[in-house]
């Protein structure tokens, strides 16, 4: 018996985290550019927090198993 | 208007709205209308994350390194996502066990050992005495700064104030009197302060409103928005260079292994901090509640985090470098616009973090203090006498506001003694990187179950020494304390033994190199020595209740066995929570088991035992507890293998009861199929009798008139010669009406047995519906029913017996003529070929049946109708006869039919399959035998 499928689903978002603020990916925006006036790096860790934010909120506030 | 006095009874007024708030939460509580029970309360209360270092450190980290404040918040977010597996894990342990603090939780965790529980609370006291002096320091730096408006001078420049005339003395002490009233009011099993996590909520609210203005005054009053303020920025190359992560002038932060290593430290921190243990665990009303906070709270920190860039930008762009520490920017920027208003907020919010943090932190810390590090000690010395004292609760409470105004003062004298060395975020994570080794511990014990006491103490020790090693030590030195060759040169100039270079390791900034080095130590020391040894018996037993704490079957499970009375067990809980209290908890027990209280012909059994230990444990700890509980009743030790032998039980029990639901359903599923198979029989038995009845009929009426005439043959010799012959002609054709019956009788049942001899050639179906049709012409012409016929010239050959399938077709075809319209009656015969097989139809005018009767007609002795009051019109068995034939090669017989719409009976034949070469017997469902 394994971990409920909500569980399940909030390990590999945790994961999905982990890629998106960890070496490979985080650096590929690390090139000091600026979009909309706003360094990238700066607009990309905000706006993969937020999104990551949001899948959770969407997984944990799922009704039902 | 930013005179001192203001600023003096604007804070002062800010603390009694506290007390107000948190009077109104524990005045709600007692009336059992919870304020605080609700996921939106909880999740703000976990806010209390968030301190002065978050407040004004984020700003002045951003200042030097760019995003580096983040990783501090981005690990909480990324446990946060684990919080549905790991942290409703936790609470549901701590609301099982009554575990009230961290302490309290290894210990249990670890066969609660007193040992283990002690040096969690020594770990967590020198680890957050640093950051509660941080907390100060911030407080005192903010009043400072506000004092000198409208000039802004940095406190460092500042001459330093006399203990007894500095404010921050008299706040601290507000802070203990507020920790006293709301958290040491009362001593309960449970140790929950409604009011004081209203008040903690109600913070959380306040300083990000602040800290939110700030925000928006920078970016859009001082500056153009974001983009303007980015762009300006852009221009100073010292801050554009912040824009890339690595940029910056500090060290810290530079690599990606930098990020890393504080992202995970912060994921801890954010479980294991005291405070946060406190809000999150031991302040939960609902484990629910964990669902809206895993996203709330990552929520409230993006919005915490949204203008800490801006600001920092603001700061650098607006004051002369070096000129203002950018921790303080957050209150200087409006100081400098003399928004004093906006000034005077930033302050409360502030104070909010600082008050917020300092609170929870001291009471987690007391609790911890009292609860397993001083009751133990005193309880074991015998000459006290504690344990024949009759009340105990004023002591406790005592213990613990002792340790209150005890954790205060030291942070306070932290502060005065080191607090300069130091920027706000190099405190915060030396605090951090403490309370980071607590995780192996807690999280290996939650999970493992082959974890021992001498691991968990193993692995503790050995972190705590090397964060002790490469990050107190070096903070000391820094603070003058210890000299600074220490650093430089190493203890006793060995280069390899340097705190910050440990075996020569360099290039990692301080932080990770000390996580580095303590946490692999830590993980190593736990599982080496664990696996190393065997968990004894106390910390299997506990094991299990930790690790499988989310599958409720085994919550019945006691390791426990001797003797006690149910009396002593409540003078024992009487004297630390109070006769009323025990009399109250011994009432619900009473009332959940059916028995009644008082009663003194109680003998405790081991459930009762258990549940005074978890009652115990709420108020002195669970390894108090132990050794109070065991004081008052007569154990015997167990053994480890007798807890095994006890988990084996209870898992074979869980086992069985598996496997009896698996028994119950195929039961289930057996008796549903049975009762089918018994349906069946009995509607097999209803044609059997049927049959019987039927066919005695058909046997008894030839057999009657045969005895009849016989009869009267013996009887009356007289009887003329034709009449003679008439009688022996009808003998004669009711004997053969007989032979017949029985004949088809036995066809059917060694055609079902498999017992009927197969004469297979090579035959043409047309040929065969060409001789049935002539074999039954003489059957049409008197009945005067006209027959059609729709042959093709020629078709393929097939296997089979001739005789056999000229059966069927004359079967098919006299039953037509009996059942077609009785006027102007028409039977048509059609033949056809497609690629694959041959096919009959029969076709009559009759009046139909409906489909009830089409299928009970190829069952054997029935016929469309009544068989019992319609006079039959053949014996029944015909059409099972045939299909069985039709069936033997393969092929299929039906009818097709609808009442008033005449019937088609039809039957294919593959072409080009061979039937088998002999026959397998079927089983009979109704065994008529020759």
């Amino acid at each position: 018996m394994g971990p409920d499928i909500k569980s399940q689903r909030l390990i590999a978002l945790f994961l999905l985290g982990c890629l998106f603020f960890g070496y490979p990916l985080l650096y590929l925006f690390n090139v000091g550019d600026t979009v909309l006036g706003i360094p990238l790096s700066f607009l990309y860790i905000f706006l993969a927090w937020a999104l990551l934010i949001f899948l959770m909120a969407l997984v944990a506030e799922r009704k039902g198993p | 208007m930013l005179s001192d006095w203001v600023i003096v009874v604007v804070s002062f007024a800010y603390v009694g709205l506290l007390f107000a708030v948190a009077y109104y939460g524990d005045k709600r509580a007692g009336q059992g209308r919870s304020i605080i029970a609700n996921p939106y309360i909880y999740s703000l209360s976990l806010g209390v994350y968030a301190t002065a270092w978050t407040f004004y450190g984020s700003v002045g980290r951003a200042a030097s390194s760019g995003i580096g404040f983040l990783p501090i918040y981005l690990g909480p977010t990324l446990m946060a996502a684990l919080w549905w597996v790991v942290l409703r894990k936790i609470i549901r342990i701590c609301k099982t066990n009554r575990i009230t603090s961290l302490a309290d939780f290894v210990a249990s965790r670890y066969g609660k050992s007193a040992l283990l529980g002690g040096l969690v609370t020594i770990i967590a006291v020198v680890g957050i005495v640093p950051y509660i002096s941080l907390q100060l320091k911030a407080i005192s730096a903010t009043i400072a700064v506000l004092f000198h408006y409208p000039e802004i001078v940095m406190p460092q420049k500042l001459a330093a104030v006399p203990v007894l005339r500095d404010p921050l003395l008299y706040i601290a002490l507000l802070l203990a009197v507020f920790t006293f009233i709301f958290g040491t009011r009362h001593l309960d099993a449970s140790e929950r302060h409604e009011g004081l996590v209203a008040a903690i909520a109600f913070e959380s609210l306040v300083k990000l409103v602040a800290f939110l203005a700030v925000g928006v005054f920078v970016t859009f009053w001082m500056y153009d928005g974001i983009a303007d303020l980015f762009a300006k920025a852009a221009t100073r190359a010292e801050v554009r260079s912040l824009f890339v992560i690595g940029g910056g002038t500090t060290d810290i932060y530079r690599s990606s292994a930098s990020l890393a290593s504080l992202t995970f430290l912060s994921m801890l921190a954010v479980m294991f901090l005291p405070r946060q243990f406190q809000v999150a665990v031991v302040e939960n009303v609902d484990e629910n509640h964990v669902k809206k906070a895993l996203w709330l709270f990552p929520a409230y920190m993006l919005a915490f985090n949204l203008f800490v860039l801006p600001i920092a930008f603001g700061g650098m762009l607006h004051f002369t470098p070096d000129s203002v520490d950018p921790d303080t920017f957050v209150l200087t920027l409006p100081m400098a616009e003399h928004w004093q208003g906006l000034a005077l907020l930033v302050f409360i919010g502030g104070l909010s973090c600082a008050t917020g943090m300092v609170i929870v932190e001291t009471i987690a810390l007391s609790t911890m203090v009292c609860n397993d590090l001083v009751m133990p000690v005193l309880l074991r010395i015998r000459s006290l006498r504690l344990a024949e004292r009759p009340d105990l609760t004023g002591l406790l409470l005592a213990i613990r506001r002792g340790a209150i105004v005890l954790v205060l003062l030291l942070g306070y004298a932290y502060f005065r003694l080191a607090g300069e060395a130091y920027a706000l975020v190099s405190i915060g994570l030396i605090s951090f990187a403490a309370v980071a080794q607590f995780g192996p511990v807690i999280l290996g014990g939650i999970f493992w179950k082959g974890a021992t006491r001498a691991g968990a103490l193993a692995g503790l020790a050995a972190g705590f020494s090397l964060w002790l090693y490469t990050l107190l030590l070096p903070a000391f030195a820094k603070s003058g304390w210890l000299p600074m060759s220490f650093l430089d040169k190493g203890p006793f100039g060995m280069a390899l033994l340097k705190p910050q270079a440990l075996f020569g390791l360099t290039g990692l900034d301080e932080i990770t190199h000390a996580m580095l080095w303590s946490m692999l130590c830590n993980l190593g020391c736990y599982l080496g020595v664990s696996l190393a040894g065997r968990p004894s018996a106390a910390v299997t037993s506990q094991a299990t209740l930790f690790v499988d704490a989310l599958e409720s079957t085994r919550e019945n499970v006691r390791f426990w066995r001797g003797t006690a009375r149910a009396a002593d067990l409540h003078a024992l809980l009487g004297r630390f929570v109070g006769l009323e209290r025990a009399d109250e908890v011994f009432l619900k027990y009473a009332r959940r088991h059916g028995l009644s209280w008082p009663s003194d012909r109680w003998e405790a059994d081991a459930e009762l035992v258990h549940y005074v230990e978890t009652q115990l444990a709420g108020t002195i700890g669970a390894a108090s507890a132990r050794i109070m509980v065991a004081s008052a009743v007569k154990e015997e030790a167990l053994t480890t293998e007798e807890v095994m032998s006890m988990l084996d039980k209870a898992s074979q029990i869980i086992v069985y009861s598996h496997r009896l639901e698996q028994k119950s359903r195929e039961l289930e599923k057996a008796t549903a199929e049975l009762r089918a198979a018994n349906e069946r029989l009995k509607s097999v038995d209803k044609l059997k009798d049927d049959f019987v009845s039927g066919v005695s009929h058909e046997l008894r009426t030839p057999l009657t008139s045969i005895l009849a005439f016989a009869e009267i043959l013996r009887e009356s010799p007289h009887v003329s010669e034709e009449e003679r012959t008439e009688f022996l002609e009808i003998i004669i054709n009711e004997s053969n009406r007989l032979i017949r019956l029985i004949n088809e009788i036995l066809d059917l049942s060694k055609i079902e047995a498999g017992r009927t001899e197969w004469r297979i050639t090579d035959i043409s179906l047309l040929e065969v519906v060409k001789d049935s049709v002539t074999a039954t012409s003489q059957l049409f012409r008197d009945r005067n029913v006209h027959l059609e016929l729709d042959l093709p010239d020629s078709v393929s050959l097939i296997r089979a017996d001739r005789d056999r399938l000229m059966q069927v077709v004359i079967n098919l075809l006299s039953n037509a003529v009996k059942f077609c319209a009785e006027k102007n009656g028409w039977v048509r015969i059609r033949l056809s070929e497609t690629p694959h097989a041959l096919r009959v139809d029969v076709k009559d005018n009759g009046k139909g049946m409906d489909l009830k009767d089409q299928a009970v007609i190829f069952e054997k002795f029935r016929q469309a109708g009544d068989g019992l009051t319609d006079k039959p019109q053949g014996t029944g068995l015909g059409l099972p006869i045939s299909r069985q034939i039709v069936e033997r090669f393969n092929g299929r017989l039906w009818v097709e039919s609808a009442p008033g719409a005449g019937a088609t009976f039809s039957f294919t034949l593959p072409v080009g399959a061979r039937p088998p070469a002999q026959d397998e017997p079927r089983e009979a469902v109704v065994g008529v035998r020759a």
